[in-house]
């Protein structure tokens, strides 16, 4: 194993594309490489991409490929697009946008379907960042599934998120909500060109000059994107982001915010692994030896209710293991 | 032991924008529960294999309507032979005359489907040849 470990480190991108499917697929072997890698994490500085569907996240990640490989950055990007409730299937297109870069090898792009993740990402996220972590990438873009108002999870995952909107949305309230508005370091009002997008502007200003009373030491700028088929000024605008980013970036050092978003992404790291280690092997045997129906049976009856199950559940397991 | 997923990647090599079959494709590979990567018109055969590696895919799908399969399909096998990925399989459709169907077998191109095969063959095809690695 430690020859894997060492390849793809090395930055072998075979080796880490099937470690990254491993983990998607939960291959149990896959969770000791990661152990391995482990101590070769945490020095890539990860920005999340997010917003809507067709809001223009794949574009601008590709954009800002293009700005950071100009200073000879190292990248990785994972793209997540949604998988299929019903099928189980996916559509993987954020790599149209992107493909001008494949034959560059200081560029690693891989798709990752949600796979029932509710968050804006796939569970396989976090892990699959810590395989392009060791494999060296300065950076690593995260580009969420399009989402709504709640699906946050990249805030547990990235140092400084991008908020892509784009005109016509909403009034003025959408940008008070909780949630998505809350979490953005820096925003994008893309599609510029577009009518309504001065407004959005000054909506977003007005919302964040009440936040900054709150005593925020960095203010999120609002960057201007225009039509992505005018090259020089799009390439202008998208540069202006990555430097807003990299500002970020600075910022977080300097302030210390950096320890503090460190300390919420090891507190989520810690919280995905006791789903992963607890919970999920209780529901696969659960599910394997027959007994998930047989409660259900019972709570469907009403002859149980759920809690008591859970409970009876975490008795026989626990014990269980104490007896290992 | 868990059940692998099947990836898959469709892509259209070469000058050639037509993509509505290439789309239906996609889509039917994604209602047959297959992960698909889609990696839209105009692709190098470099690209094409690059992306194949990056994206870790059982399968590549290529399609051309525009009657330079005999240079681009053979390509992508051979570079994918050259990274080490020869276990990627390779399968092609398209605007196809039979009597090249010898040449590309020889290449590497593992099946190649033409107009009037359905969608249920292929599918069909990919779940018996196809073993997740």
């Amino acid at each position: 194993m430690d020859s894997l470990i060492k390849k793809i480190c090395a930055g072998d991108v075979r080796l880490a594309s099937r470690l990254i499917r491993d983990i998607e697929d939960k291959i149990p072997e896959a969770k000791a490489k990661i152990k391995k890698l482990y101590a070769h994490t945490g020095k890539s500085f990860i920005v999340g991409i997010t917003g809507a569907p067709g809001a223009g996240k794949s574009t601008l990640t590709d954009a800002l490929i293009t700005a950071l490989r100009k200073k000879n950055k190292t990248i990785g990007v994972l793209a997540v697009d949604p998988t299929s409730p019903f099928t189980g299937g996916a559509i993987l297109g954020d790599r149209i946008r992107m493909q001008k870069h494949a034959e560059d090898e200081g560029v690693f792009v891989r798709s990752l379907a949600t796979r029932g993740a509710l968050g804006g990402l796939s569970q396989a996220a976090g892990d699959a960042i810590h395989v392009m972590e060791a494999m060296g990438k300065d950076i690593i873009i995260v580009e969420t599934v399009g989402i709504g108002q709640q699906e946050i999870d990249i805030i547990n995952h990235a140092h400084s998120v991008v908020v892509v909107l784009v005109p016509g949305m909403g009034d003025e309230i959408q940008t008070m909500k909780a949630g998505l508005m809350e979490i953005a370091d820096v925003f994008v009002v893309n599609k510029a060109n577009r009518p309504g997008a001065n407004q959005l502007q000054t909506e977003l200003s007005s919302m964040l000059n009440l936040a900054s009373r709150n005593g925020a030491g960095w203010q999120p700028p609002i960057v201007m994107v225009g039509d992505a088929f005018e090259p020089a000024a799009f390439a202008e605008k998208t540069a202006e982001l990555a430097q807003k980013i990299e500002e970020h970036h600075r910022y977080l050092i300097e302030s210390g915010k950096l320890t503090e978003r460190m300390h919420r992404k090891a507190l989520a790291e810690i919280n995905d692994a006791l789903s992963f280690c607890l919970l999920e092997p209780v529901i696969a045997e659960l599910t394997a030896t027959g007994k998930m129906e047989h409660f259900a049976e019972k709570i469907k009856s009403r002859q149980a209710d759920p809690y008591s199950v859970a409970e009876e559940i975490a008795k026989t397991f626990f014990i269980k293991q104490d007896k290992k | 032991m868990p059940e692998r997923k099947i990836r898959v990647m469709v892509a259209k090599p070469g000058l050639d924008g037509h993509d509505r079959g290439a789309r239906v494709l996609a889509r039917c590979f994604r209602d047959a529960g297959f992960e698909v990567v889609y990696t839209g018109c105009h692709q190098t055969p470099e690209q094409i294999a690059a992306a194949a590696i990056q994206e870790d895919v059982d399968l590549v799908g290529l399609s051309c309507l525009s009657g330079a399969h005999r240079a681009l399909f053979p390509r992508v096998v051979e570079l994918l032979r050259e990274k080490g990925a020869s276990d990627i399989t390779v399968i092609g459709g398209g605007i196809i005359p039979e009597q090249d169907f010898p040449l590309l077998y020889e290449a590497g191109i593992k099946a190649i489907f033409t107009p009037g095969a359905s969608l249920e063959t292929i599918v069909e095809w990919i779940r018996a040849n196809i073993k997740p690695h």
